[in-house]
């Protein structure tokens, strides 16, 4: 039941990145571009996602435990710390030169092109590198 | 507006945060991709399958959504040196700062999360003023 919980959550996620064309890097430049010519679509699929997640969130105050797992997990980092500030500005700098983060790029392997494998791969070797950064 | 899809972009949206909820109340996990991928591994535990699943599931929705007439994901555009420092900062950047759009942005700030709203202010911030010194 959780690996199908897991596909479900996946499918849905997918769906919803094709349907808002959040798969178009292009649209999600327009969003970035406030000073030309903005497109406000990527506030609204950010706005509509938030306000159902939302719902899931507050329902662990009801919940003693989820359906096919011990417990919720949550991040337990509660302090606003440098990594954070750094890696936000790094993860903004890149997503703001070709309009692609993690899920759209990844959901989008399904229809692969060569530029997509560079950055998946590349976004792959920076996920690797810091990680090993990281726990040294 | 510049090609703004307010219906797509708030039915997309919808999904993704289903996805988010679900999750959460199934499984007790939180729906960011960054997580999600970082954190695989070539192994049949259950901690390491339900990620292969969700990632599964985020191909097979694309997909789905293609089918059922969305437009096909577009290529990241711009040089291959450029696309692969593009990708290389998201994958660095979203492991350093432990989420991405999806972490932070969604569940994060669903759950309001202190790290996650400042995480997401930076990023998109970052990102804007990447798109403003570049172009889009």
């Amino acid at each position: 039941m959780k690996d199908l919980s897991a596909l479900l959550a996946g499918l849905l996620f997918g769906l919803g990145l094709t349907v808002a064309q959040m798969t178009n890097p292009q649209k999600v430049l327009d969003f970035l571009d406030i000073t030309r010519q903005w497109d406000a679509s990527l506030a609204l699929v950010m706005g509509s996602a938030l306000v159902v997640a939302a719902i899931g969130y507050a329902l662990r105050f009801k919940m003693r435990k989820p359906f096919y797992a011990t417990g919720f997990n949550l991040p337990r980092r509660l302090k606003v710390d440098r990594s954070l500030i750094l890696g936000s500005i790094l993860f903004g700098v890149g997503w703001g030169m070709v309009g692609l983060c993690p899920g759209p790029a990844v959901a989008s392997l399904v229809y692969a092109t060569q530029p997509l494998l560079y950055f998946i791969i590349a976004m792959l070797i920076g996920m690797f590198v810091s990680k090993r950064l990281q726990s040294k | 507006m510049h090609n703004f899809t307010p219906y797509s972009a708030l039915l997309g949206g919808l999904f993704i945060g289903l996805s988010a909820l679900l999750l959460f109340v199934l499984i007790g996990r939180i729906a960011g991709i960054t997580g999600i991928v970082a954190g695989m591994r070539l192994s049949l535990e259950p901690e390491a399958r339900w990620r292969m699943y969700f990632v599964g599931g985020l191909l097979g929705g694309c997909w789905l959504a293609v089918q059922l007439g969305m437009p096909l994901p577009s290529a990241p555009q711009g040089s291959t040196l450029k696309v692969v420092m593009a990708g290389f900062l998201v994958g660095a950047g979203t492991v350093i700062s432990n989420g991405c759009t999806s972490g932070h942005g969604v569940c994060g700030i669903s759950r309001l999360s202190k790290r996650s709203i400042i995480a997401t202010l930076v990023f998109m911030l970052s990102a804007m003023l990447t798109v403003w010194l570049v172009g889009s």
